[in-house]
């Protein structure tokens, strides 16, 4: 009964303002190619979501559903985040460690570090497609840029802040490097980690949807650009509500992995 | 021969200012098997010399042999409970005690008795799989102990390990400290600064000086266990080294004193 009262407040101003919207739009007062009214974006959001041909014969329903050019879409952009991110943060992993446990790796590489690190990932569209021509491969490069710098940063200052007391037990007990590596300054440092991985997926969806406008012809950033040279204004905003979904699932499930993976946390209740 | 050897210790801190000589003139032997207390007021050096023992911070000059064999460096031979637990957040109460077995690449089965054995000995069964963070302080240090146990070190140091618990929990544990003693016959070096504690537990006690820290008085402790801390006996020596205690305290205080004086 709560539950229902908290999501029926936490509903109040979205649903006022959809009904503000629907009446302006029936009422005349915004042009409907510059702002379509909330029916007229649902209606486009439903038919994205549909598959555009009738069920073939032997085809499966569910085959049928998800060859749909929505669920099409945010595939193909879900696949270059996790790809792109896999390899920009599967770089900075290790990276990190190794900058965060040697002064002598950290300031040999730092200053490099802190020349790239405030180029906006944006701008390297140019060589993105000047080095990786079109497809997929400029996009998994801008994206793993994007994801590199936050998960590297935060891995480094991770491992510097693991408390030496952890460090003095696990040497008592015999750790040789690579085991203090991997089963203590490794656990140590992940709330930092973590943090960072958040900050990185964060950054490499917005990256995702800026290169899809570039370089290939699929995914939800493609998609809206190509409604606006259609001017369906409709699609473009049905486009965005997708794109505002499929952020707070990939946040979702990034906080999840993050609350099972620190569930020792003191900072955490499970 | 005596397990533990140390021998003309000294151990200087190069700080910007002036050098503190935190250690000076050491010279100890302890025997297998015996339960040995450090006992001085904050500041003489019991963390330092037991640091040194343990290895993490080598003497500035002397040495410290243990079963005749130079010591440079940690080891598991000498097991270590700090005062803060140091427990490992991330791993379980079985994970944490069993983490020293599998670096020493013992065998599955092995480790899975001995984990259990250690459980049931400290009383820990409920909590096996429970992080560090729901335990209290008092389960805390219990499976500090335990993790140390599972190395099977002839030696056991142990920093103010009781030193953050409440007073029935500390008299708790070191009851149960006592019986482990008993049973499996380690060697231990306890720092404290309660003199009680040390009276309870040891079979010697070691009195340190304040700055630089030197052995002021090395006292038998004659008494049969279980000792009571209301007896005449314990009373009687409890106010001879309380009496030490305070006078190198006082030191200590004037020390702090002209500090605040230059300052
Ligand atoms: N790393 C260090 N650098 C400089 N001085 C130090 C260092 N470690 C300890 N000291 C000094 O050496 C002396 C002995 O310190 P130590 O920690 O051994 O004392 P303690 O007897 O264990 O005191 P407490 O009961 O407070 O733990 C102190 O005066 C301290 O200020
Ligand atoms: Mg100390």
């Amino acid at each position: 009964m709560q539950k229902l009262k908290d999501f029926a407040y936490g509903a109040l101003v979205p649903v006022l303002l959809l009904i503000l919207w629907e009446t302006g739009s029936r009422l005349g007062l915004f042009s409907p190619v510059l702002l379509p009214s909330p029916t007229a974006v649902a209606i486009k959001w439903w038919a994205y979501l549909m598959p555009g041909q009738a069920q073939e014969a032997g085809q499966s329903t569910l085959a049928w559903l998800l060859s749909g050019e929505l669920l099409h879409d945010a595939y193909s952009s879900l696949y270059r985040v996790i790809a792109g991110f896999l390899i920009g943060a599967g770089l900075a992993l290790p990276f990190g460690l190794l900058m965060g446990a040697s002064t002598r790796i950290y300031d040999l590489f730092n200053p490099l570090m802190q020349i790239l690190r405030p180029i906006p990932p944006i701008a390297y569209i140019p060589l993105a497609i000047l080095w990786f021509g079109l497809g997929n491969p400029p996009s998994f490069f801008l994206i793993a840029i994007g994801a590199f710098f936050p998960v590297l940063m935060n891995t480094i200052a991770g491992v510097r802040q693991v408390d030496g007391i952890y460090l003095r037990a696990a040497r008592n007990l015999g750790v040789n490097q690579w085991t203090m590596f991997i089963r203590v300054i490794l656990p140590a440092a992940t709330p930092y980690i973590l943090a960072g991985v958040r900050i990185g997926i964060g950054t490499a969806f917005i990256v995702v949807i800026v290169s899809e406008m570039i370089a290939v012809n699929d995914g939800l950033g493609f998609r809206i650009l190509e409604a606006r040279e259609f001017m369906w204004s409709d699609k473009i905003i049905a486009g965005m509500i997708t794109i505002g979904l499929l952020g707070l699932a990939i946040d979702t499930a990034v906080s999840r992995l993050n609350n099972h993976l620190l569930r020792w946390h003191r900072g955490l209740e499970h | 021969m005596s397990q533990i050897i140390v021998n003309n210790v000294q151990k200087v801190f190069k700080t910007p200012g002036k050098d503190v000589i935190a250690l000076k003139d050491i010279n100890l032997e302890i025997k297998q098997g015996e339960f040995v207390c450090l006992l001085g007021p904050s500041g003489c050096g019991k963390s330092t010399l037991l640091n040194a023992v343990a290895g993490f911070a080598l003497p500035s000059s002397g040495e410290i042999t243990v079963e005749g064999k130079l010591i440079t460096g940690p080891g598991p031979d000498r097991g270590m409970v700090f005062q803060e637990y140091a427990l490992f957040p991330w791993m379980t109460v079985a994970q944490n005690i069993a983490f020293g077995m599998e670096v020493q690449k013992k065998d599955k089965a092995e480790i899975d008795l001995t984990v259990n054995q250690l459980l049931e000995m400290l009383h820990l069964n409920d909590f096996r799989d429970r992080f560090p963070k729901d335990l209290s302080g008092g389960m805390r240090q219990r499976v500090a102990i335990a993790r140390i146990l599972a190395l099977d070190s002839p030696i056991m140091l142990m920093d103010e390990p009781f030193g953050a618990l409440d007073a029935l929990t500390r008299r708790n544990l070191q009851d149960e400290l006592l019986r482990i003693w008993n049973k499996l016959g380690k060697t231990i070096l306890f720092v404290t600064h309660s003199i009680e504690e040390s009276i309870y537990l040891a079979d010697r006690i070691v009195v340190m000086t304040y700055r630089p820290g030197m052995v002021k008085r090395d006292q038998y402790v004659d008494m049969p266990r279980p000792r009571d801390p209301s007896s005449a006996k314990f009373n009687d020596l409890k106010r001879e080294l309380g009496r030490l205690v305070m006078e190198e305290q006082q030191r200590h205080a004037n020390d702090e004193m002209k500090l605040a004086a230059v300052d």
